[in-house]
């Protein structure tokens, strides 16, 4: 999964990291992909040195031989600065077919069957940065028709929809789970299957989403490198922090 | 020397809670998730059995958790209740909505902290172009009778047209917070009552600029000299600050950037705990009620852990720390 999204990355962006996968994303990006690239937390550390993997986006490691230190609400006027190309990575409990999010509950908001922790910076980025990256279980009791809440806007409802509710960038560019890759169609802003994964049928990919989605385009992603997998796993992670849950 | 005016100021936790936190306070918690929690203060909080508390959070992390697991919060304005990679969801945070027992609402992270920025300018409500078209405007937390109540915003978020170019577009509008007490944690604060907050300082300066009272607790007090000479790198005037606290260490299990790391027993302990009602009331027994201040809970930690998890003074962590 990291190393799907690292691809997505093009070199010089600016990267805004949530907590988890996200984070081993960023940090595979600018170990691998696009060393030019600069990660920066919502907390306000900009392009810290990474040479440990922060836990959390409070870590001190984000604070760790970064260009600058400052805060919250420093970091989001980066998120949203008109001259830079930001992308958000993001994690999620559900998404829908038009790449909203929901970090917040499952089942009614005040009596939640289970609740989570919230938007955090995941709705600001969402609205704000040039683009964001989704990763998720691919679940089909997480990829629905509904969400049960919407914390974060994806391309709402499709069409020119954000745009119309007064966003004037951003939106969702790709999803990346542990049985493909999704993108969103350039005029119905619906998500379409653009990878599978070796080994990972299609099939299974529509029996675990909870909508109809376009697979017709799907191509079979191209396998780690060696290299890829060895810089992930001594150099990213090797306690193994993120990559032992099963999501790397 | 210590300056006359700071020592009126410098007090114990016991009596920082006494002067200046009630039942029904709304407090601001500095720090996030798990680094720079004013922990030796929300023990001190929950030994004194303060009630009904309205906490008003970004994201916050270990200190929230451990204040709603307590029984001392009855409402909360949220952005983020999570522990890093220690609890995703804070446990006793997600346990108290799932079965009804805190009143909530939620808000996003930028917003909250533009909340705080408008309390600390004065100005009422303030504009962003965040979350339009989610369910952080539409879905309200609180009944209308919460509503009523004071330091409680009459209405969530508003969202109107550009005022300055109807050819532009919609932003939201979102209410001023003013809490009772902004509580923090710093690295140093100077005998002039200067603070200085090393690493990030998340928004804690905009949560204590916006409250009527600020505590802050810190590692060291520092000379006069030291804080007057390198004052770029100071974070609060003395003028603003209502209470000092000298509580090295006070940001344990949580981490305090260039002093120490996160406690990862400690914090692998209380997710384990946490999880259970009983175990979690055994817990606050022991290490909250059973110690009777900082001193005493520090001795329980051990100086073993403690020396664990001391941060290299140039990177700001601790190097190598066995993190799983």
């Amino acid at each position: 999964m990291a190393m799907s999204a690292g691809r997505l990355i093009r070199n010089g962006d600016i990267l805004f990291a949530g907590t988890g996968v996200a984070m081993l994303a960023a940090t595979v990006a600018k170990k691998i992909h696009a060393p030019k690239s600069v990660v920066f937390f919502e907390t306000g550390g900009v392009d810290p040195s990474l040479d440990e993997l922060p836990m959390a986006v409070a870590d001190s490691r984000v604070m760790s031989g970064t260009s600058i230190n400052s805060g919250l609400i420093d970091a989001f006027s980066i998120v949203g600065h008109r001259k830079l190309r930001t992308i958000a990575l993001l994690g999620a409990a559900q998404i829908d077919p038009f790449g909203n999010l929901n970090s917040t509950c499952i089942g009614n908001y005040w009596k939640p069957k289970v609740r989570f922790s919230g938007s955090g910076g995941a709705c600001d980025a969402a609205s704000l940065a040039s683009g964001f990256i989704v990763f998720m279980q691919h679940d089909k009791n997480k990829f629905v028709e509904k969400l049960d809440y919407l914390t974060s806007p994806g391309w709402l409802q499709g069409g020119e929809s954000r745009r119309h509710m007064g966003m004037v960038r951003g939106g969702p560019l790709a999803v990346v789970t542990h049985l493909g890759v999704m993108k969103f169609d350039d005029q119905t802003k619906k998500m379409y299957l653009a990878e599978n994964y070796p080994g990972v049928t299609i099939q299974r990919i529509v029996e675990n989403t909870g909508f109809k989605m376009d697979v017709s385009k799907a191509v079979e992603s191209v396998p780690p490198s060696e290299d890829e997998l060895r810089i992930l796993r001594t150099q990213v992670d090797p306690q193994k922090l993120i990559l032992g849950s099963g999501l790397g | 020397m210590i300056d006359s005016e700071i020592k009126e100021k410098l007090m114990s936790p016991q009596e920082a809670v006494k002067r200046f936190i009630n039942n029904g306070s709304q407090i601001a918690i500095g720090g996030f998730t798990i680094n720079r929690n004013p922990m030796g203060m929300i023990y001190e909080i929950v030994r004194q059995r303060v009630k009904d508390l309205h906490l008003v959070c970004h994201s916050n992390g270990q200190a929230l958790d451990v204040l709603i697991g307590a029984g001392c919060v009855k409402r909360v304005e949220i952005a983020y209740g999570g522990n890093g990679r220690f609890a995703p969801t804070c446990v006793r945070f997600r346990k108290a909505i799932e079965q009804g027992e805190i009143e909530f609402e939620d808000y996003s992270n930028y917003q909250m902290s533009l909340r705080f920025l408008a309390g600390a300018l004065g100005i009422p409500f303030i504009p962003t172009k965040s979350g339009l078209g989610t369910s952080l405007l539409d879905v309200g937390g609180f009944s209308s009778a919460v509503r009523m109540e004071r330091k409680v915003a009459p209405k969530k978020l508003v969202v109107i047209e550009n005022p300055f170019d109807e050819n532009s577009n919609k932003v939201v509008l979102l209410p001023a917070l003013n809490p009772d007490v902004a509580l923090l944690h710093a690295q140093y604060v100077g005998e002039d009552g200067t603070v200085r907050i090393k690493g990030l300082t998340f928004a804690d300066l905009e949560q204590a600029k916006s409250a009527d009272s600020v505590i802050v607790t810190c590692e060291e007090i520092v000379p006069r000299s030291f804080i007057r000479t390198d004052p770029d790198q100071n974070s609060l005037p003395p003028f603003l600050v209502d209470a000092i606290v000298k509580l090295p260490m006070g940001a344990h299990p949580t981490a305090c950037a260039y002093v120490y790391d996160y406690d990862v027993s400690h914090l692998n302990l209380y997710k384990d705990v946490a999880k259970d009602n009983q175990r979690f009331q055994e817990y606050l027994q022991e290490w909250v009620f059973g110690v009777a201040n900082h001193e005493e809970y520090l001795d329980k930690i051990g100086m073993d852990a403690l020396l664990k998890i001391k941060a290299d003074p140039v990177l700001g962590y601790a190097p190598g720390l066995d993190r799983r």
